[in-house]
Formats: structure tokens, C-alpha cells, sequence
């Protein structure tokens, strides 16, 4: 396939968290976005705070995939203890790049690569003075290494370095001395640039570098919602974050200094629902976000906003189980926990954003859902899209855009009606009307999780319970239209075989679609966003001999929910699975398609 | 079982309230306990307080739990919004509704299961938070919907029904509630109505988070001999500590009063509690006090009633969190869309 070259390379720099290096790789990935080429970030993180081992990976894509590469060229190793995992990962024909102050017994293990030793922290203990600024500062020193050996602009480097120094405008001098520290002693010791390198393009204009939590809770902002709350959860934590951050700039009324919004940290995950549904059907736009484990423990009031029809709004940014799992490694494992959380017959609405663009307008687009559908809607993102900066075109709002509050029955229509009966599918659409607390007299209605008929009242009676719950079915499927809708890429060729994927498998199968392509092999790709599932994602599946569903969990919960809820025939559906925890790279896609095909020529 | 729409009747010269509503205005569906529960009275209060207070009923918002106690809010108040929602949950489900909209008055009913044992914790973090509302723990010591198991609130040595003695310490709701910050501390018993309505009146007035303990006996599972929750205990050792008034703003305090034993305590709707002191070296206003004289009473068995501690001082949520006068869902949707300039400004920092 591709090898590194010129704007298509995968550097990878191996830390200890805790020692500040995320500044300086988010450095590193900026300079070469600034440069207008196309880069991808992945942090692979430790559940920790200080002390293990963590790796940022930058993959330079000329080409403008959005997904990770799978092999690794160009190695920063500042990590000893994973030095020798470090070097084993490299490609054939890579490079690495280590603080060569302490000696390397693994150096040669690998006549196939090329070892580089520049002594960084010898450098930086002579020129600064404090412990602490001597182990930041080593950080800058393999960026301006790095930049010698990747071509990269100190211009840009030093920009970037004045606008994260705002305010502390001394530190600029002394961090651009390490990256001079770092870049002279690789300009001098080894052949600047190598053959893979960066070359500036133009690809980056009107893009933004942004994670998928940030982007969604800004699209909770301008959609709207005025009540969030949540128990703290990795990886979800920094969508509230962004939310409050957002809030409190934008949402304090100016004229009375009140927050035209609430947020309440909850004691638990079963309070944050509680609190979010009690907002929600005291009329606020509201929403919860949270992990799997948090959605475990929210189950029993998902089944409650279901039966009594009160707007939900849950993001879950899943990452790996089951039970604490990996708290920090991705994975697509609460498909089918969302799909049909809680206990009794309960279904709900699941979007499925691929990327920080998606995040921004899904996340609105989950409020309108709820609030029309009066219905649990699930925000279903993961660490991969939730954590890491992805380069998605800026973002913007539309501005005709009005809340869809859905039907919500007034004072003055209070008045006009004979009588408010809260699950009275009055249109005929399956979707009742209901009352805010405080409206008028008319309007007061008693919600209740136990059995309850069409007028609201409490039954044990069976036909009048069914008369409900087959409501609650019709109304889950007709929600299905109302989904954002597949997106399909065909191929040039008509294909015999196509492939499925939600969420973050998306760039990786993107690309491995168009690789395959190349390749002679013509597949079909369908990006599904939305459950219910519409009618073309049957379509899609009867329209080819084999569909390869690819998702990042261990049991097939996509295929296992397409078998399930569409009438395609299972035997059409082939799995193909990733779930180590890092996020979804192109080849892995690529050779699971090629060799299930090579497998059937065979047969 | 069903529920059962209270047939309304109306009398001639009926009194009314300042709203020109009568008594029965305030009901709700008719009761399915048993004849004879504590909580059908607790109802009754709860309706009585409301309508001396003449509230609109379409202003009040009355959530629950599950239990005995947590179906009664269908049996007052028809015109109220009313939420049954999750065993041991109605603290957050309450908090989340009076976010939106802090010009209503909301009224949780639990029971000692609810909120001792399943909702231990969200009881007490409501009460963290200050939520401006009324809670009625309708405490009978055991669990009547399920037949007759102890609850937390079960005193050691408490027989059950069926024989076995409870030898696990009880949670006292109002012990628990001041070490954690309560701002309004009460204990009351459903045989004791005119207690009851005046501390009901006075914790609605209350800014924040007003607990109401009453002892309400179980007549099915736990109203026989050996029951420290039985009527025939509770009127033994039933003791009253302190008595508060509920005075609205438009009255002025005129009953006579001896130094030391009765104190006004103004609050925040301009009105004021008075309270008259029965011991008269408790100090109402003295969250220590107020803790070891609860203290004392459980080693003497002695049901200290009354209310048992108050403080006004203390922000409620709604200020707390700086909350508009406007509900949260009457925002114009201009004034929360921060629209397209701030959305270019914003995104600078990820360029």
C-alpha cells in the first residue's frame, strides 16, 4: 500500500504522563495543520495522572484521511521503559529518535531502522536551572528536533509557542531556546530533512483541529439546551467541560447576571438521569453525559423516561468493558446497552456521530429528537472521536434554525381543550401532547412508571397496558424517518460486496474502501447514523452478495442489531472486528476485507 | 386495583380560602392504603396546609418515590403536576424540575424505605444542595408495600409482625439531616394534625430544603405490640419540643409571648415562624444543640417533635446557582443561541 513519503508519514512519540509532553505533541500536530497539511492525532493514554506510559500519535496524511494508518515511521522515544515496544513497533525502514543521555542496551536490535541519539536531557539540564522547567523544556527540545528532521517552519513553531504563552510572555524566549536546543543539534548530528517529511500544502484552510466532546458540547449551546448534568466520567468529562466553559462565557444574562443555564454535578450516575429527566419534564432542554458504565447504572431510569415519554438526552462516549475495562482505550461496545437499555421492552433512538463536525450538529440534533419524540436519545460518541483533535471543516450554524420543542401544550391551548390527557395520541402520529408543570389547571397530569392507560390513569388492566406500549413500538419506528440518514459511497464499479460501519470506524473504512478500490477489489460503503435503522439499510444489505460490518467490540453488537432489526438475511453479514482499545486504523480494515475475499476465491 | 375519582360535594357555605377555593379543592384522587394509615392524615395536612395558605394548586409540584407513602401524591392536590418516578430517586428527579422553574413550590412524599435504605443517598444530597422544597418522610419503620420487612428506620428491639426482633441501629433521618447541612429539621406524627399542618405551612415558607420526619404508623405491619412505630408507642413517648407558628407576610405577630420561650425567625417571603419553646433551654437556631438534644431523646426513646432546627441564612440552589426569574424552558431561544460571530470568535483556538 502507501509507504512514508512526502506529507505521509505516521510519527508516533513515547512519554511519561505527567511530564507536560501533551503541550508540546499538540504543538507538534498544530505546526504541521498551520502548514496546511492534513494531520490525524491519536492519544493513547494510561488511566492514570502521572507515571505510566502514554503515546501521541501524528499521522501526516497528504491525502486528507481522517483515519490512522496502522504502521509507524518515525518514533520519538523518550520513554526508557517503553524503549524496547517502541522500537519493535517501527516500520521497516523507520526512524527513531531517543535521548541518547542514557545509554540504550536494545540500540541494535533492528539493523532495519535507523536510530538517532540526540542527548535532550544533557542539553537541557545545562541551560535551565529548575528541575521542573528542565523536564518540560526537554519536550521542546524534541520538537525543534523534530522539526529539523521533518521540515517543519520554526516560523510557525514560534507562533505557536507566543499564542500558548499569552500572558507569560517570558517563558516564550526560554521555550523557543529548547526547540532551538533540540533543532540545532539535529541539524548538525544528523541528515536534515529525512525522505519523509512534511512540504507545506493547502489543505487546511477553513478547518479546524477540535475533539468530538468539545464540539458536542458547544452544539448543546447553540441548540439550546439550558440543564445538564453528570457524574464525572472518563472519557465524557471534557464534554461538560466544554459545555459550562461555553455557558459561562456565553449564556450569563448581561442586564441580571443569572446563568441562563443550569449544571448540577450529580452524586452518582443514577442521580444525573434523575435530575436531567426531572429538567426535562419540567420543560428545560436537557441532557447527561456519561461512559458505559454510567449507562449501566442510568438503566433503570432510561426505562422510566421511556414509559412515561419524558425527553432524554444521553451521550455516551463509550470506551473499553466490560465493568471498569480500560477506562482510557476506545471501543464501540454499548451499541446494543443503548439500543434497548433498561428492563422491560424498551427501545430508544441512537445516533452515531462519526467525527467533532458530526458531534456538533448530532448533539443539538439529540435535543430536537427527545423533545419531539418525548423518548431517551442516545448521543452515541466514543474516547477515539470524544478525546482526540480531529481536523473537520469549521464549524457553523445554520441560521434558521429553530428547536424543535416538539408538542407541548400551552396555557391559551390548555384553555381551548375539553380535556388534557397526557398519552392521548390525539394527531394520530403516535406522539401525544403533554403540559409543563405550572402551566394551567387543565394541564396537570400525574406521571407515573407503573402501568397507566391512554388517559394516564393507573391500570393493571391488560388491554388498556398494551393499548400504551404498542404506541410506545409505532412511535419508536416512525422515528426512524426522522434520523439522519445514511451515508453511502458507492464505488465507480458495480460491486458485489459492501461494508457497514457507525462512528469512528468510519474514516478508517473510508479509506480502506478506496485502497480496496484501487486495488481492483470495487466495494460499496454504507456509514449507518442513525437507530432506528431506515428502510436503505436493507436496501443496501439485499443490493450485495456479502456486506462486511466493521465495528470496534468483540460480539458483532452492530451486525447482531442489523440481523435483528432489519429484514436483510444474516447469512449476507460477515463481522469484522477490532477491539485492542486503540482506535480503528485503515489496514486493519483493509487485509480482514482482502483476505475474507482471498478465502472465498479459494472456497 | 384502580384509582378512584373523589366524588366532589359541595356544602352550602362552605368556607373558602383567599383564592375562593374550598378545602376540597385541594384533594385528589381517593386513597387506596388501608383504613386507618398514618399517611392518609399526612395527606390531609398536606392538603389543609395548602389551602390555608391559599397556593394555587397548579403552582405546586409533587414528586415521589415508591412505597406506601409515594402513591399518595395522586391523593391530594388533582390540579397539581404530580411525578411518581423511581424507588429512592425523587431527590434528583425533584432537584432537576426545580432548576427549571423556581417560582413553583414542590412537594416530595417518601417513606423511611425510600429514603433510608434505597435513596439514602439522594436524600441527602438534596439536602446538600438546599433544594427549595417540602420533604415528607412518612416514617412507619417498615416496609408495607412488600408485607412487613424492617426498614432502616426500625428501632433496635422493634418486634416485626411475624415475630423477629430488629437488631440493627436506626437511621434518624433528622440526625442524619443536620450533619449534613439541613437547613429545616422537623418531626411530627400523623396523630397530631394541627402540629403537623403548621410545620407543613412553615417549611413550605422555608427558603431551601425542609424535612419533615412524621411517625406514621402502619396499621397492616407494624401497629402491634413490641413496635416502637405503633400508635400506642408513639402517643407514649410522643414529646413536643418545639412549636412553630407560620406567619404570613401580611400578618403581624401578636400572641404574647414570655422571654425564653418563644422566638420569631423572619424568612425570606417577608412572613416569619414563631416558635414556642416547651424546653426552654433548646435552642431551635443551634445546629449543635439541636443535635444533642436529638441525641438525648434517642437514648431515652423519647419522640422529640416539633421544629427541631432551622436556619435561614443559607442560600437555597436557586441562588446558589444563580437561576433566572424566567423558567429555564421560557427562554427565548435569541437569548441562548450565542450565534455565528461568537461561533468564529470561539473556534480561534482551534485554528
Amino acid at each position: 500500500m502507501n509507504g512514508p513519503g512526502i506529507n505521509d508519514f505516521t510519527l508516533r512519540i513515547a512519554t511519561v504522563n505527567g511530564t507536560g509532553s501533551a503541550s508540546a505533541n499538540g504543538l507538534l500536530m498544530k505546526a504541521i495543520f498551520r502548514m496546511g497539511v492534513p494531520v490525524v492525532g491519536k492519544n493513547i493514554f494510561p488511566s492514570n495522572i502521572q507515571g505510566l506510559p502514554t503515546w501521541y500519535e501524528i499521522r501526516v496524511t497528504g491525502d486528507g484521511y481522517a483515519g490512522r494508518d496502522g504502521e509507524t515511521h518515525f518514533v520519538i522515544a523518550m520513554n526508557p521503559e517503553t524503549y524496547a515496544d517502541d522500537l519493535a513497533e517501527l516500520a521497516p525502514g523507520g526512524v527513531l529518535l531517543y535521548d541518547s543521555t542514557w545509554p540504550r542496551p536494545q540500540l541494535l536490535s533492528r539493523p532495519d531502522v535507523t536510530v538517532l541519539g540526540a542527548p535532550l536531557s544533557a542539553m537541557c539540564n545545562e541551560a535551565f536551572k529548575a528541575a521542573r522547567s528542565r523536564i518540560l523544556m526537554k519536550n521542546m527540545a524534541y520538537v525543534g528536533a523534530a522539526a529539523a528532521l521533518l521540515n517543519l517552519d520554526l516560523g510557525v513553531i514560534e507562533q505557536l509557542v507566543t499564542e500558548m504563552f499569552a500572558g507569560k510572555e517570558k517563558l516564550i524566549p526560554l521555550n523557543m531556546q529548547a526547540v532551538a536546543l533540540g533543532h540545532d543539534y539535529a541539524k548538525q548530528n544528523f541528515k536534515c530533512p529525512l525522505d519523509f517529511r512534511v512540504t507545506p500544502l493547502d489543505k487546511t484552510k477553513g478547518k479546524v483541529m477540535i475533539d468530538g466532546n468539545t464540539a458536542a458540547g458547544i452544539g448543546a449551546v447553540f441548540g439550546g439546551a439550558t440543564f445538564g448534568a453528570w457524574y464525572p466520567i472518563t472519557p465524557s468529562t471534557s464534554l461538560m467541560d466544554a459545555f459550562q466553559k461555553y455557558c459561562e462565557e456565553l449564556r450569563v444574562d448581561p442586564e441580571t447576571g443569572q446563568n441562563n443555564f443550569c449544571i448540577l454535578q450529580a452524586e452518582d450516575e443514577l442521580a444525573a438521569a434523575g435530575l436531567t429527566i426531572g429538567a426535562a419534564w419540567a420543560g428545560a432542554r436537557g441532557f447527561t453525559p456519561t461512559s458505559g458504565p454510567g449507562v449501566s447504572l442510568m438503566s433503570e431510569f432510561i426505562g422510566f423516561a421511556y414509559y412515561t415519554e419524558v425527553p432524554l438526552v444521553i451521550c455516551d462516549i463509550q470506551r473499553v468493558g466490560p465493568s471498569t475495562g480500560m477506562p482510557t482505550r476506545t471501543q464501540q461496545c454499548d451499541i446494543q446497552l443503548c439500543a434497548y437499555a433498561s428492563h422491560g421492552d424498551t427501545r430508544h433512538l441512537v445516533l452515531f456521530p462519526a467525527h467533532p463536525g458530526e458531534c456538533f450538529e448530532f448533539s443539538a440534533k439529540a435535543l430536537d429528537l427527545a423533545e419531539r419524540f418525548q423518548t431517551p436519545v442516545f448521543f452515541l460518541s466514543d474516547i477515539d472521536i470524544g478525546m482526540n483533535d480531529w481536523m473537520v471543516d469549521e464549524l457553523t450554524w445554520p441560521e434558521d434554525y429553530v428547536p424543535d420543542r416538539g408538542k407541548v401544550l400551552n396555557a391559551e391551548q390548555l384553555e381551548e381543550v375539553d380535556a388534557f390527557y397526557r398519552y392521548l395520541d390525539v394527531d394520530g402520529d403516535t406522539i401525544p401532547y403533554r403540559t409543563l408543570p405550572g402551566t394551567h389547571p387543565k394541564g396537570a397530569y400525574f406521571l407515573r412508571g407503573s402501568g397507566h392507560t391512554k388517559l394516564g390513569r393507573y391500570t393493571e388492566k391488560g388491554p388498556e397496558y398494551k393499548e400504551v406500549v404498542d404506541r410506545l413500538y409505532e412511535k419508536w419506528k416512525r422515528a426512524a424517518a426522522f434520523m439522519p440518514e445514511p451515508v453511502v459511497k458507492k464505488s465507480d464499479r458495480p460491486a458485489r460486496y459492501g461494508m457497514i460501519a457507525i462512528g469512528s470506524s468510519d474514516a478508517a473504512v473510508t479509506e480502506a474502501r478506496d485502497r480496496l478500490e484501487a486495488a481492483g477489489v470495487p466495494v460499496d460503503y454504507m456509514r449507518v447514523r442513525g437507530f432506528p435503522f431506515s428502510d436503505d439499510v436493507t436496501a443496501f444489505i439485499d443490493a450485495h452478495e456479502e456486506v462486511f460490518v466493521v465495528e470496534q467490540n468483540r460480539d458483532a453488537q452492530l451486525m447482531n442489531l442489523l440481523i435483528t432489526e432489519t429484514s436483510a438475511p444474516k447469512e449476507k453479514l460477515v463481522p469484522v472486528l477490532h477491539y485492542s482499545g486503540e482506535p480503528l486504523n485503515f489496514r486493519f480494515v483493509y487485509e480482514a476485507v482482502e483476505t475474507a475475499l482471498k478465502v472465498r476465491k479459494i472456497a | 386495583m384502580t384509582s378512584f375519582v373523589k366524588p366532589k360535594i359541595r356544602r352550602l357555605n362552605e368556607p373558602t380560602n383567599g383564592l375562593g377555593k374550598t378545602r376540597a379543592d385541594y384533594d385528589g384522587a381517593m386513597s387506596t392504603l388501608c383504613a386507618g394509615c398514618g399517611h392518609d392524615s399526612v395527606t390531609a395536612a398536606l392538603a389543609r396546609a395548602f389551602y390555608e395558605l391559599s397556593t394555587d394548586p397548579k403552582d405546586v409540584v409533587k414528586v415521589s418515590g415508591i412505597g406506601c407513602s409515594s402513591k399518595t401524591t395522586t391523593y391530594f392536590l388533582k390540579d397539581a403536576h404530580g411525578a411518581n418516578t423511581v424507588h429512592g430517586r425523587m431527590p434528583s428527579f425533584a432537584t432537576g424540575a426545580a432548576a427549571v422553574n423556581k417560582n413553583l413550590t414542590y412537594v416530595g412524599v417518601s417513606g423511611d424505605g425510600d429514603s433510608l435504605s434505597i435513596g439514602l443517598g439522594q436524600m441527602a444530597h438534596a439536602i446538600r444542595r438546599n433544594v427549595d422544597m417540602i420533604y415528607m418522610l412518612e416514617n412507619n419503620g417498615v416496609y408495607g408495600l412488600t408485607k412487613g420487612q424492617f426498614s432502616a428506620s426500625s428501632d433496635i428491639g422493634s418486634k416485626a409482625k411475624k415475630g423477629a426482633t430488629n437488631m440493627l441501629p436506626p437511621i434518624d433521618p433528622a440526625i442524619m439531616a443536620l450533619s449534613i447541612g439541613a437547613t429545616f429539621v422537623a418531626r411530627s406524627f400523623s396523630g397530631d394534625k394541627q402540629q403537623l399542618v403548621s410545620l407543613i405551612k412553615a417549611g413550605i415558607a422555608h427558603r431551601g430544603f425542609a424535612l419533615i420526619d412524621v411517625i406514621s404508623p402502619c396499621v397492616s405491619f407494624n401497629d402491634h405490640k413490641g413496635s416502637t412505630k405503633s400508635y400506642a408507642h408513639t402517643y407514649q413517648y410522643y414529646h413536643k419540643a418545639v412549636h412553630a407558628d407560620y406567619v404570613p407576610p401580611s400578618e403581624e405577630i401578636t400572641a404574647s409571648y414570655d422571654e425564653g420561650e418563644a422566638m420569631p425567625v423572619e424568612l425570606h417571603d417577608g412572613g416569619s415562624i414563631l416558635l414556642r419553646k416547651l424546653d426552654k433551654d433548646y435552642d431551635p437556631t443551634n445546629r449543635a444543640s439541636a443535635m444533642e438534644k436529638l441525641m438525648q431523646s434517642q437514648q431515652t426513646q423519647e419522640i422529640l417533635t416539633g421544629l427541631l432546627y432551622i436556619d435561614e441564612s443559607r442560600p437555597a440552589m436557586a441562588e446558589h446557582k444563580k437561576l433566572p426569574e424566567t423558567p429555564l424552558h421560557s427562554i427565548p431561544y435569541s437569548k441562548l443561541n450565542p450565534g455565528a460571530d461568537a461561533l468564529r470568535k470561539l473556534q480561534d483556538e482551534f485554528r
